[in-house]
Parts: structure tokens; sequence; C-alpha cells
């Protein structure tokens, strides 16, 4: 529960992933908090700009005036802060702690980038990306057999900080499955993820804050739309600019 | 192999490596230090680093940890003494956020300078110099005004991650020919790494500079040597590429 007289705010997009893991944190914790939206890539507030100076991206959390920039750190600040209320994100145990870290950092540096680009990419190339992810999650796989000590999720009986990285994904691998005739939680290659999938949208507090796929899919075709563009623009002049912070870190 | 309780898989230059050797000297941890050639993994590496197979590991009763950031935070719950992260959730996530910065874009940048050669090693030195701005202002007049260190009185975790990296700065002006710290530009940097390096634990964390000079200036020339005219991302031979030379800034 708030204690009283805090006022949090997190700063993000309806879209991404990075700020959805931010809010289901929140509500998992019942910490309430305003959510103050960015219309991304097609401006950025002042406020988005004082409070990230640094990367000017979303999620940004606010307590009480306090910005905590970058999602895994707000997870983590989240975790810490509100030590109290609801389950822990983090294990107890410093080397579960580690293995924890270890499998969130792998999921943002190994499986999003190739993800992220299956918007960018066509043909050959993106069928790559698809391979790469795939991969990642098979490794992921095998993490989660090692992790989940019974339970249903990464973090065991309850929601833990793998859950939140990967979980926060979930809603666009529907949308890349749909966009690039993917199934990337193949219950046949990977049915413990798959399982794992369902079980973590089922969270109550995870189903409330759950995107629209169908606004997601939007999403993604904007982006889409907006990397060939550039690309034509690109093979008929010298400049491109290709720079979509609209997912981010 | 001995009975040591905590085991480190290393490389004698691995700036991320040097970052964990500098952690448990701070703590007093007692530890096995094992070199990996890195062109010839060992089958230990493989084993407790199977995902991607690359030093440093720190190995506690056996059970790995990989990654050297994870590993420095994992090292301070474990061993209490000397902490390197402050207490105060905010302090805890402002240091976090400059660690992060680090890891993923002045260190990749520093990177880029080593690799690359003519316009795109100048842009490359412009980076580098854009990033350094944002931790000199920090030092001046941000977060971190005033302090000896970026811990406070003593060293922190993002001392440690930035500190273990930066020597290579002056290793790269002098192997690459590139200026990337002047002193009158960067004042409160230069004043904070040379607090740095006259700490006993460092000087015995990180090898003499003769060494890394040497070991970078081979690096540069096996690159010149792969490539023909232009310097881009292209293979590295496996010694250079995991963490042992200053191309792999980054974790």
């Amino acid at each position: 529960m708030e204690k009283g007289g805090e006022v949090i705010k997190l700063i993000g997009t309806h879209s991404s992933p990075f700020v959805l893991r931010v809010k289901i944190a929140l509500n998992l914790k019942n910490v309430p908090f305003e959510f103050l939206i960015e219309y991304l890539p097609y401006k950025k507030t002042q406020l988005l700009l004082d409070s990230n100076p640094v990367h000017k991206k979303v999620p940004v959390l606010l307590h009480d005036g306090r910005a905590i920039c970058e999602s895994l750190i707000i997870l983590e600040y989240i975790d810490e802060t509100w030590a109290s209320c609801g389950a822990p994100i983090l294990p107890s145990d410093p080397y579960d702690r580690a293995i924890a870290r270890f499998w969130a950092a792998y999921i943002d540096e190994k499986l999003f980038p190739p993800f992220r680009a299956i918007l960018t990419t066509e043909g050959e190339e993106q069928k790559a990306k698809v391979g790469e992810v795939v991969a990642a999650l098979e490794m992921l796989e095998e993490g989660f057999g090692k992790c989940n000590k019974g339970g249903k999720f990464f973090g065991g009986q309850t929601i833990g900080l793998v859950d939140l990285v990967l979980g926060s994904l979930v809603s666009w691998m529907s949308v890349m499955d749909g966009l690039a005739e993917t199934q990337l939680l193949d219950p046949n290659k990977i049915p413990m993820l798959a399982a794992w999938a369902e079980d973590f949208c089922e969270v109550p507090a995870v189903k409330e804050v759950l995107p629209e796929i169908a606004k997601l899919v939007e999403v993604g075709k904007g982006i889409q739309a907006r990397e060939r563009a550039a690309a034509a623009a690109a093979s008929s002049a010298s400049v491109t600019a290709i720079g979509d912070p609209t997912v981010s870190s | 192999m001995g009975d040591a309780r905590v085991k480190l898989l290393g490389s004698w230059a691995s700036s991320y490596c040097h970052r964990v050797l500098l952690a448990l000297r701070l703590k007093g941890v007692e530890f096995e230090y094992l070199e990996e050639d890195l062109s010839n993994k060992s089958p230990l590496l493989l084993l407790h680093n199977p995902v991607h197979k690359k030093v440093p590991v720190l190995l506690h009763d056996e059970k790995p940890v990989a990654e050297s950031v994870v590993i420095l935070e994992y090292i301070d719950e474990t061993w209490k003494e000397n902490p390197i992260l402050p207490e105060a959730p905010h302090d805890r996530s402002v240091a976090r956020f400059w660690v992060h910065f680090v890891e993923e874009k002045l260190g990749p940048a520093i990177g880029k300078v080593f690799q690359s050669a003519g316009e795109e090693q100048k842009a490359a030195a412009e980076q580098v110099s854009e990033y350094l701005k944002l931790v000199e202002r920090e030092l001046k007049e941000g977060r971190f005004k005033g302090r000896r260190f970026f811990g406070g009185e003593t060293i922190g975790i993002l001392d440690i991650v930035l500190g273990c990296g930066s020597y290579w700065l002056s290793v790269l002006e002098q192997v690459a020919g590139v200026n990337l710290i002047d002193v009158a530009a960067f004042p409160c940097f230069h004043a904070w790494l040379k607090e740095f390096e006259s700490l006993a634990e460092v000087r015995e964390a990180i090898p003499a500079q003769e060494r890394l000079l040497e070991h970078a200036r081979s690096v540069r020339q096996m690159m010149a040597m792969m490539t023909a005219p232009a310097w881009t991302k292209t293979e590295v031979p496996t010694a250079v590429s995991d963490e042992a030379a200053p191309v792999a800034l980054t974790k």
C-alpha cells in the first residue's frame, strides 16, 4: 500500500513492453500510480526530457518527484521500496538473485534486439531474426527448468523478475506471430514456456494491464511502415533517419 | 584444482575480470584465480557459462555466477564488509543507472574508437566525448558533486565499473593515437581517475600499463591484418573478442 502522501507517477506508452513490466510490478505491489502517457515517437513531453535527460526514453518512474530510469533498475527499486507489499520480485537468496538478474539481462540483450528487428526486416533477414529469437527462447526454456523450483513461474510460486521481463513481451509475441507467420511460443518446441505464458497472462494483476493485441498490431504495422518508408528514402537519397524510441529500455 | 570455496575464472587483460578481482579484494575475500586461455576455452568455463562462454565467472562453492555486473551485486550481497552499493533505494538506482550507462553507451563507444580508423574513428571519438561530458557534469554539479569517489569516501560499484575500464583510455590514446580525455575538458573526471588509481587495491587488481599497452598494440595489429582497407565490424580473433581486450569494453 502506498505510504501516506506519496506521489507515484509512471511515464510511458501503452505499447512499450518495458513500461508494461513496471505497470505489472506496481500492480502486484498494490501501489497506486498516475500514468502519464507519452505519444512516441512523434513528440516527447518536457517532463520526460527533464526526468530522463540522458536517454529521453520511457519508462520513467517518478516517486515524490525523484526520477528512476531503465526498466530493470525501476523493478529493483520497486522491490526495495515496497518490500513489505505483496510478494518479493527478487528472491531472498543472493545466488537465486544472481540467476534472476542473469536471465533478465539475457532477455534484454539477446532476445529483445532480434525480436524487435522482426518488425524492421523482411524475407530472409527476418527469418534469421526469428531464428535468433527461437534460439533464445529455447535457452530460456532450459533456464526455466532450473529456476522455477516446481512452481508455475521463473520466480517459483509467485511472479518474479524474469517473469516480468519475459512476460512483458508475450503480447508482442502474438503480434509477431501474426506479422511474420511464426509461432514463437510453440508448445511442441518449448512446452514449459508455452504453459508459463498462459499462466502469466492469467494472473489478475497482469491481466488487468495487458495491452490489447489489436492495438499492438497497429503499432507494429506503423513501425513496419516507417521502416519501409525510411528504406525507400535511403535508397533514393543519402540520408536516412531511423530511430524509434517507442519501444525502449 | 584446489579446495578454495571461491574461484574466479578470468583473463588477465579483461577489464570485466578486473572489476571482480577488485571487488573481492575490497571485501577481503579469499579466492583462487584461474587464468583462461580465451583462444582455447577450458571445459570448466564451458561448463559453468554455457550461455555466453565468457569470463569472468565466479564460482562460489562450485555454483557459477556469470556477467560482471551480476557478479558485483552478488559479491556485495554475500560479503557485507565494505559495501559497494549505497543503502537507500534511490541512491542504489542512481548508481545502477550510471553503471548501465557505462555498459551500454560509454564502453561500446570507446571500443569503437579502438576498432576503427579514419573518419569512423573520429566520429567514435566525438561520441565518447559527448558521453564523458555527461559523466563530468554529474561529478561537477550533479549527483556526485564534491565526492572523492562516485561511492562517496570509499569506492562503490560505479567506481569499479568505470574505473576498471578507464585506464584503457590512456592505453588507447597511445595505441590508436586518439586523445579521448583532455584534462582541460574533463577536470573532475581526471581528478576522480587519479584518486581511483592511487588505491592499493586498484593497483593490485589491474596489470601494469606497459603490459596492457603491449597487448593492445598486438590486438590492433591483428585487426589491421585481418581487415584490409576499411575497419568496420568484422571478425576479430577469439582471444580478442571475449572480454580480453579493449574492443570489448562492454560485457
